[in-house]
């Protein structure tokens, strides 16, 4: 997000990230005629992420976190602003070699292990699938050893076996592995994982997390976990990106933004998570938690409704994302004026 | 086994908790009757609830908890049904009573809030008008008083009444949980049988909402039994904890003692399953494999194969609950005179 022309000019260099996006809108038009209204649901987004990099992108439902998602898999089509993958922009890829490629570089990983799979064929099905249309050079045999080799790496063992199964034979937590499996089968360089561990139980979500940190660590795959839940994500993020109401609201290294949260917003998320290793923190008693205006929305910090520190700039002027600390961000207009941000 | 929680020792420490029970379940056993053959999803569950008391039951996804509830409130439709056991309710047997019989006491005094708002309210009229049926179906049938009472109740979870006349997608999914806890008070039950209420809310809201039933609790002396996945969730909350593994009780406890020391390991296992937001940052592990099918449930522990505890007597004798300190577990670690882990 530092020098964008040079970015692009070495792309592929190490160092340049592996994706980023400039100034990425994406709004929807709701009602018809005179009532016709836009939801902006992300605006003016730059985020980035590097190799090797799990970036946690945490916010409350409607911040925009998974408009983001599909934006960056090509189910939505930007409003306006651009993405950079290794450099390229998104707008360029025309050909149908060109899609393809980009689907296999960045495949998604839904939500819901229990309708993101076909329940009428065999989990092998899917995996051999996109084998066969995202790697048309594999004969028949070398599709079934990949399919068992990412099978395995996933911790579906004995593979050969898990391949047979049908998805209702397989328990949520494993069906969001053959999920895994079956980006994975791809070689993917950057994994979209969209809430995955949300509808699993508490006690195997771990696993899954475990799981996204392995194929960071072994197999070299970034990957953009969208959640939620702050505790997972700083338990398996390298950085952490905070959405409120389609603005990021703070960006930077996990345990940095989580030991000094900066935004009045990130202080509130933090509050909130329940801690069964510390009292019970009931101060913001009074925020409901209710979610923020995002239709036509006015100048000024859309946060600021809800934020017992607002000053008369806040109402007035959308705050800008702003180095605090080394690369760490925060668009708050109180923490940029230096003073100490204690919201909640 | 269906003598086993009534034993002397389970009975023993039972007793303990009886001063003013409200709510008496006694062996209540669970089963779904399927076209393969019966699967127990409930078994031999006992447990009591005092006027006010806060309990809560945790477990993951099929281990019968949402079940258990279901059966308590006798909300089960076939394939399932009561098997055994009784739900004695303010000195009355809910099993077996016919639905006239029940409506007396659903609502009334026995409220339930479901998991998900959004399918639970009636999504094509009006919050008020949902109200105005159920207190009409009680006997209440002046307008002011039903338009009165409404707006009370909504005041009390923090809605303005302007959303009487709201439909549920007008609301946010927190302001829908709300109403649905609004409704329940309609008639200041006796006892709030809550599911799940704040699984599909955000952090911030979730908390809102607990500190506010919490709130209500106090001050209009209802009782709750309160299901969760989530053992962190409850901490602060609840008086007593009930973890359930595969439809058998695992431990029961004050919520405090519990989180102090954990006496079966998958109670343990629970506990450190989730990531902390403070300390340093741990390697976890969660619980390994997937609960049994209970269809065909294994000999012995129905843990065992997950435990990291695991001795080889756990594969082949059916455990009971003992008594340690006045809380029960269903683990051999604790059997009578072995002491302590």
């Amino acid at each position: 997000m530092t020098d964008q022309q040079t970015e692009q000019q070495t792309a592929g260099v190490t160092d340049a990230p592996l994706l980023r996006t400039d100034k990425l809108s994406r709004h929807f038009r709701i009602g018809s005629g005179l009532q016709r209204k836009t939801l902006h649901a992300v605006d003016d987004i730059d985020i980035s992420i590097g190799h090797r990099e799990i970036v946690a992108l945490a916010g409350e439902s409607g911040s925009g976190k998974s408009t983001i998602a599909r934006l960056l898999a090509r189910i939505y089509r930007p409003t306006s602003g651009e993405i950079y993958f290794q450099g390229r922009p998104l707008s360029s890829f025309r050909s149908r070699k060109d899609t393809l490629g980009y689907r296999s570089d960045v495949p998604m990983v839904f939500q819901d292990p229990f309708s993101s799979i076909n329940p009428v064929f065999r989990v092998s099905h899917g995996v051999m699938r996109s084998l066969k249309l995202h790697r048309p050079e594999l004969s028949a045999e070398q599709r079934r050893a990949e399919a068992e080799r990412v099978f395995t790496a996933v911790g579906l063992a004995p593979a050969g076996e898990a391949l047979q199964r049908f998805p209702h034979e397989l328990s949520g937590g494993q069906r969001q592995r053959v999920g895994f499996a079956q980006a994975l089968a791809m070689r993917p360089k950057l994994i979209l994982a969209d809430e995955p561990v949300s509808m699993l139980d508490v006690s195997i979500r771990i696993g899954l997390l475990n799981l996204m940190a392995q194929l960071r660590d072994e197999q070299g795959v970034s990957v953009l976990y969208i959640t939620h839940d702050i505790a997972s994500a700083r338990y398996v993020a390298d950085r952490l990106i905070v959405m409120y109401a389609g603005n990021i609201a703070e960006q930077g290294p996990v345990e940095e933004v989580l030991a000094n949260p900066k935004h009045p917003y990130t202080q509130l998320l933090l509050s909130a998570v329940p801690d069964p290793r510390a009292d019970l923190n009931v101060t913001a008693t009074t925020d409901r938690g209710e979610p923020p205006r995002v239709i036509d929305p006015t100048p000024g910090c859309r946060f600021r409704w809800r934020c017992p520190l607002a000053i008369d700039i806040c109402h007035t002027t959308t705050p800008q994302l702003v180095q605090l600390a080394p690369s760490h961000d925060a668009a708050c207009h109180v923490a940029q004026s230096g003073a100490e941000v204690k919201a909640f | 086994m269906s003598s086993l929680l009534s034993n002397g020792e389970a009975g023993g420490a039972r007793a303990s908790w009886h001063s003013g029970t409200m709510l008496e379940v006694r062996d209540l056993s669970v089963d779904y009757i399927m076209e393969r053959g019966t699967v127990r999803a409930v078994q031999d569950v006992s447990f009591d609830v005092a006027p006010g008391e806060f309990v809560g039951i945790v477990g993951e996804s099929g281990c019968g908890k949402s079940t258990l509830l279901f059966a308590i409130a006798q909300l089960l439709a076939p394939p399932a049904g009561i098997s055994a056991g009784s739900v004695t309710f303010r000195g009355q047997n809910l099993v077996g009573l016919t639905d006239r019989q029940l409506s007396a006491v659903r609502w009334l005094n026995l409220s339930v809030v479901m998991q998900s708002a959004m399918n639970a309210l009636n999504p094509v009229t009006a919050i008020g008008a949902q109200f105005r049926d159920a207190m009409r179906a009680h006997g209440v049938a002046s307008k002011q008083e039903i338009a009165k009472r409404s707006a009370e109740v909504l005041r009390m979870v923090g809605i303005d009444p302007v959303h009487l006349k709201s439909y549920p997608h007008q609301l946010s999914g927190g302001m829908r949980q709300r109403a649905m806890i609004a409704m329940a008070m309609l008639f200041t039950p006796d006892l709030v049988i809550m599911d799940e209420p704040t699984s599909a809310l955000d952090v911030v809201a979730q908390r809102s909402l607990m500190v506010q039933i919490k709130e209500l609790q106090e001050q209009l002396g209802f009782a709750v039994i309160f299901v969760t996945h989530d053992m962190s969730l409850v901490r602060h909350f609840s008086d007593r904890l009930m973890v359930m593994y595969a439809g058998q009780v695992a431990e029961l406890g004050t919520t405090r003692q519990i989180f102090r020391e954990p006496l079966h390991p998958y109670t343990s296992g629970l506990m450190e399953a989730f990531p902390s937001i403070k300390g340093p940052r741990v390697p976890l592990t969660g619980i390994p494999g997937s609960p049994p099918n209970l269809a065909n449930p294994p000999d012995g522990c129905r843990f065992a194969e997950r435990c990291p505890k695991v001795m080889d007597r756990c594969l082949t004798t059916d455990v009971p609950l003992y008594s340690v300190d006045g809380e029960l577990v269903r683990c051999l670690l604790h059997e009578a005179g072995k002491g302590e882990l």
